[in-house]
């Protein structure tokens, strides 16, 4: 009764929030003054904002990309990329941002400890102020390349995009405008190897992202939920399990009972703390990436880095904890011919030690990141029938076909958090069953 | 183009990277000392108490039933143990009733005998004293008679036949 009731809560909860995400939309998309939409075609057409900012000496063609203060026409895949990506501040509504610290490195300048404050945020999470080299453009930090700005702080007045191909590959350039200059920016290092467009750059970034701070927050909400329910274990035991323990207690047999014991036998209980930390950990994110506003929001299992690091702890326990049962069944699969052995198994069989794990950290941020999408998506039509809020009937059309979608899409999603954090669970169990399987004959 | 930011969920990101692997670390290791730990001995614990208590029952009804068998047992023998009593008892008192009956039976002919012996003997003795008393009288008679004849005849004669009359009498 009460988990339907908290369900119903969520549900009008998500309902309110898609009409205040709405409104907004309204205002954060301004109509100039004469009633004419604003339009990014033509450098031509270019008001600036009227927000009082002091308008930047580059003016109307700035050398180096259109400027980011310049609405574009309203781009659903753009808006829901950019909602799904980490961001160094967490946007709070409208200008307002609760400010994280940035951790930052940067090879031959050394570490900068700072705030998201310090770069002055306003509009969209922009910075108008540097910081020892950082800026922040779209609530991310960026580093200038130009080495005399690596101390101190500047204004900034306008930040510019433009897209070039770099190498056959189309890639955005960043520029940050001081005084008048066009400063190019880089993004912070990323371990992809350039495959996916990113690369080691001038700094990295250990920043207490949103994330990072989601995935605090969660740790320690479940930690907190789980301390009450073990000390209500222990204090009353021997009495019949009661409220919040009753409701966890279900739940920690069930990955004993239906997950740890049938995929590893008897040799269960050494994994069981891991299998119920990660089961619980990534439900708890899958749950709180759900709500629609904070302290929710955060695509933290649908970002790879997460994904990763559990596939990869998955991996070594497998791993170490394999038998010589298991090596010799990998590496030299008995009973075939050597020379297939050679060929086709063994190669085979090392390349699956690895696909296991990939496909677990594949298919955990794929579901989750196609989940936010889909949904971003859905409320993104109210955007475009309302002609990014220069259209009030198109809005509310778009509210009447995107609240029973999103609706939709959020319960599907409810299930999908469940059945992920169960199947990585039970994946990973499965792996550990075949690494510990004593050879039967 | 992708103006907002390009697709960075898919870039391994060495920040996010670190900052997972101990934050996850450290939540593993507190979850299973001071969560996960207490949560599964608590269960374990308790699924052995309710196996136990099961356990304990399945032998309270067995004992039930057996006490309840040797209840039965003990009633049955008890039963038994009446109907002898009371069949002993009833023979007790027949044999009694018939002791008595046969004593009292004796006295009474005993009695009755007595009594015999006495009427006989007191008739015996009436007899003896009737002899004796018949003897004295047929003397005395005699005397008289002797007497009498002695005087007068006739009325010795008369007299003597009043004497037999006398006796006849008697």
């Amino acid at each position: 009764m009460i988990a339907l009731r908290k369900f119903w809560i969520l549900l009008i909860f998500s309902g309110l929030n898609l009409v205040a995400f709405a409104q907004n939309g309204h205002g954060e998309h301004p109509v100039n003054p004469s009633g004419q939409p604003a339009h990014p075609a033509g450098p031509a057409e270019e008001h600036p904002e009227a927000t009082g900012q002091e308008s930047h000496p580059a003016g109307h063609a700035d050398p180096c990309g259109h400027s980011v203060r310049i609405e574009p026409e309203f781009n659903a895949g753009e808006n829901a990329v950019h909602h799904i990506a980490d961001a160094n501040a967490i946007h709070l509504a409208g200008d307002t941002y609760l400010h994280l610290p940035c951790i930052l490195y940067a090879p031959g300048h050394g570490w900068t400890l700072t705030s998201t404050a310090a770069f002055h945020p306003h509009h969209h999470g922009n910075g108008t102020r540097s910081k020892d080299g950082y800026v922040l453009l779209h609530g991310n930090i960026m580093r200038l390349e130009n080495p005399a700005f690596a101390q101190g702080a500047f204004e900034i007045s306008d930040y510019t995009h433009e897209d070039t191909t770099l190498d056959g590959k189309s890639k955005t350039l960043y520029h940050a405008v001081i005084e008048g200059q066009c400063e190019p920016l880089q993004a912070k290092s990323t371990f992809d190897g350039g495959i996916m467009g990113g690369g080691i750059t001038n700094f990295y970034d250990f920043s207490i992202t949103r994330n990072v701070f989601t995935m605090l927050l969660t740790a320690l909400l479940l930690f907190l939920v789980f301390r009450s329910a073990a000390s209500a274990a222990v204090r009353r035991q021997g009495q019949a399990p009661k409220g919040l323990q009753n409701f966890i207690e279900p739940f920690v047999t069930f990955i004993r009972d239906e997950v740890a014991k049938p995929s590893i036998g008897p040799k269960y209980e050494k994994y069981l703390p891991y299998l119920l930390a990660v089961f619980f950990f990534i439900l708890g994110l899958n749950l709180i990436g759900q709500i629609p506003f904070f302290p929710g929001s955060a695509n933290v299992t649908g970002n790879i880095s997460v994904t990763m690091v559990l596939a990869v702890i998955t991996f070594l326990i497998t791993n170490l904890s394999a038998n010589k049962h298991y090596w010799s069944h990998t590496l030299w699969m008995p009973g075939v011919p050597a020379l297939l052995k050679i060929l086709i198994i063994t190669p085979i069989e090392v390349l699956g030690l690895f696909l296991k794990p990939f496909t677990l950290l594949l298919r955990l941020f794929a579901n989750i990141t196609a989940g936010h999408i889909v949904i971003l998506s859905f409320v993104s039509l109210i955007f475009i029938f309302g002609d990014a809020g220069r259209s009030t009937n198109g809005s509310v059309a778009g509210i009447v076909a995107s609240i029973p979608l999103s609706l939709f899409m959020m319960t599907l999603e409810l299930l999908v958090a469940f059945l992920q954090a169960y199947i990585f669970t039970m994946l990973s169990a499965v792996y550990f069953g075949s690494a510990v399987e004593e050879a039967h004959h | 183009m992708l103006f907002l930011g390009d697709f960075s969920v898919i870039k391994p990101e060495p920040g996010l990277l670190f900052w997972t692997t101990v934050i996850f670390l450290i939540f593993w290791f507190l979850m299973s000392r001071f969560a996960f730990k207490p949560i599964a001995e608590s269960l374990k614990k308790r699924e052995h108490d309710i196996q136990d208590a099961l356990d304990q029952a399945k032998k309270a009804r067995e004992e039930m039933a057996n006490l309840q068998a040797e209840n039965e047992k003990l009633l049955a023998q008890a039963r038994e143990e009446r109907a002898h009593i009371l069949k002993e008892a009833k023979e007790a008192k027949d044999e009694i009733i018939a002791e008595a009956k046969e004593r009292a039976n004796t006295e009474y002919k005993r009695k009755v005998e007595s009594a015999l012996q006495d009427i006989e003997n007191q008739k015996m003795a009436a007899l003896v004293e009737l002899k004796n008393s018949a003897g004295r009288l047929a003397i005395e008679i005699a005397e008289k008679v002797l007497l009498k004849e002695l005087a007068n005849k006739p009325e010795q004669e008369a007299y003597a036949k009043t004497l037999v009359d006398q006796i006849n009498m008697s």
